[in-house]
């Protein structure tokens, strides 16, 4: 019968537009500034840099090794290295970044830098929301707006969290163990990344 | 210019049969025609609405890929190859990691090869159900059947978003390897989507394929003889709806695919509706393949241990690494000296060589099935330009 093909699409389109009201799965929209859709945990949009404890400059991880930057695929992180030393998690003395700014307007979220650093110091962050309102300045995120805490951390990447402290927590004892082994105090060896992945 | 409307009155009436013989009429389609999927022209030359020549014109989203990959490390290509064809990112980070561990001889773990078989035909599903929708979208079904396909669409972006990270630029395969393991968790839920997608394709056939619209729209405009196709290049569902049987997931039989039972649709007439009904009956296949897939998934590492994600420094040679993606052949072509960065990066794009025949094709059509043709050839602009 001519016109049957279209009858046929017609009945299709009648019981989805039905089901949109009543069938829970073909409600797919959602109100979005008032209601969100969950994030998977596995969800990356933008670097951050992980701090131990309350105090973001004592606390932070990241040693200005300057791996990050040179691996960036689009060169989006900028790192002055500091003049001075604090002591890390293991109580070395390490240099710290002065400056350490990223370029979210160049940034592409692809997660290299976190791969490549050896010291579980820079984290994808959850956070999408990044417009501003002006183009130039605003869109450099300082060191003080990418230092967040470990506690965060484990909030957004709960699993990865734990993974990547059962590793620093390992490397810190080896590393106690290693200075009570040797009489005069030998250098520790900086941990290993326990999730290369 | 110059008649007044009394002359213009007295003028003989024009013979409403008549055509200007010889006067073509020269027509720039796009850059930003809605149906032309991105930033593509066409000058067209038309005989009245018949096309009697046609140029593309391509470019407008250049973005110096290969330049850019031969100037970075190897691992730093890998995002950017997610934005050549952004429909899907997981079937060019495969092809991409497939060339070098072709070039550096890197053994991929079982888990991993599985893991990449059914990530691929994840995204063939929805890359194949996107396009059903447009093409619809560029006949003229505004909206709804696009929506339908968007919506399942989103369900499998969901599957990659949960494992990947990123809804579309996944960046997710590593030489050697994958970056994250599936859980149990999203095994199950893949297999919930996998399950549930036949009662859609289903609706979806019921929707277009018997549709007088559509079939009057499609069948017998755009016809492309097997041996043009051939000859051409071309490969992928547009060659295989001419009829010609060339599926490398078959011939090269990469990535454990010759343990997987399925079929290669071929067409037979090579019109557009040929190149439609080839998509829907691939997605077919593809749930086949992903179903014996998530069977024989095994257990153990995601991740070849001998690789290094720093200094990865390949040995001197060349590789062609090439995979069957949902457009067609995607292969990487690369040349190693040494370094850290490669000597030469090819990118051998199935859409830009698709896209070759479309003036063979479109000749002697109207414009309106030019836009249908265009869209039968499944193209994106992100891998025609790079």
């Amino acid at each position: 019968m001519l016109g049957g093909g279209i009858l046929k699409g017609m009945a299709v389109t009648a019981r989805n537009f039905v089901g949109s009201y009543f069938i829970q799965e073909r409600m797919t929209t959602i109100q979005y500034p008032e209601e969100r859709a969950p994030l998977p945990e596995n969800y990356r949009n933008f670097p951050f840099l992980v701090f131990d404890g309350d105090d973001a400059h004592a606390g932070l991880r990241c040693v200005a090794c300057q791996i990050c930057e040179k691996e960036c695929p689009p060169q989006c992180i900028y790192i002055v290295k500091s003049k001075d030393k604090k002591p890390d998690f293991v109580g070395k003395p390490q240099l710290y970044p002065a400056t350490f700014d990223i370029d979210i307007s160049v940034c592409m979220s692809c997660q290299i830098c976190v791969e490549v650093c050896p010291f579980d110091a820079i984290k994808m962050d959850k956070v999408f929301e990044l417009s501003r309102r002006e183009r130039f300045d605003a869109l450099l995120m300082q060191k003080a707006e990418l230092a967040k805490s470990n506690e965060y951390y484990h909030q957004i990447h709960p699993t990865e969290a734990t993974d990547v402290d059962a590793g620093l927590a390992a490397a810190a004892a080896a590393a106690a163990a290693k200075k009570k082994a040797v009489a005069s105090p030998a250098p520790p060896t900086p941990p290993s990344n326990p999730n290369p992945a | 210019m110059t008649a007044t409307l009394h002359e213009l009155h007295e003028a003989p009436p024009r013979a409403m049969t008549s055509r200007l013989e010889g006067e073509l009429l020269e027509v720039s389609l796009g850059p930003q025609h809605p149906s032309t999927h991105g930033v593509f022209r066409m000058n067209v030359a038309l005989d009245g609405e018949i096309v009697r020549k046609l140029k593309p014109v391509f470019g407008y989203l250049h973005r110096n890929h290969e330049q850019i990959a031969e100037s970075t490390s190897y691992l730093g290509s890998m995002p950017y190859t997610d934005r050549l064809d952004y429909f899907c990112s997981m079937t060019n980070n495969w092809a991409y990691a497939l060339s070098v561990e072709k070039l550096a001889g890197i053994e991929v773990p079982e888990r991993a090869e599985y893991l990449r078989v059914i990530l691929a035909e994840l995204t063939r599903l929805q890359n194949h159900v996107s396009l059903l929708g447009f093409l619809l979208s560029d006949m003229g079904a505004w909206g709804t059947p696009l929506m339908y396909a968007f919506r399942e669409r989103e369900k499998i972006l969901g599957l990659l978003e949960s494992l990947s990270g990123s809804r579309m630029m996944c960046d997710y395969m590593r030489f050697g390897g994958c970056r994250v393991d599936a859980g149990d968790d999203w095994i199950s839920h893949a297999k919930k989507v996998v399950a549930d997608f036949p009662r859609f394709l289903g609706e979806f056939e019921k929707l277009i394929l018997e549709n007088e619209i559509v079939i009057n729209r499609t069948q017998e405009v755009g016809k492309l003889s097997a041996e043009l196709a051939i000859n051409a290049g071309l490969t992928g569902p547009i060659l295989r709806a001419s009829g010609v049987n060339y599926d490398l997931r078959k011939i090269d039989g990469y990535g454990f695919y010759p343990r997987f039972k399925f079929r290669v649709p071929l067409g037979d007439h090579g019109d557009c509706y040929d190149r439609l009904m080839m998509r829907a009956l691939e997605m077919r296949e593809s749930l086949n393949i992903l179903k014996q897939a998530f069977d024989q998934l095994p257990g153990g590492p995601i991740m070849n241990p001998k690789v290094k994600i720093r200094a990865f420094k390949p040995p001197a040679g060349e590789a062609y690494g090439r995979i069957e993606g949902p457009k067609g052949e995607l292969g990487f072509y690369l040349i190693s000296d040494g370094a850290a960065t490669p000597y030469r990066y090819r990118v051998r794009p199935p859409s830009f060589i698709n896209l070759t025949v479309l003036e063979d094709m479109c000749l002697g059509h109207t414009v309106a099935d030019v836009m249908v043709i265009l869209g039968s050839i499944d193209i994106v602009m992100g891998e025609v330009d790079r």
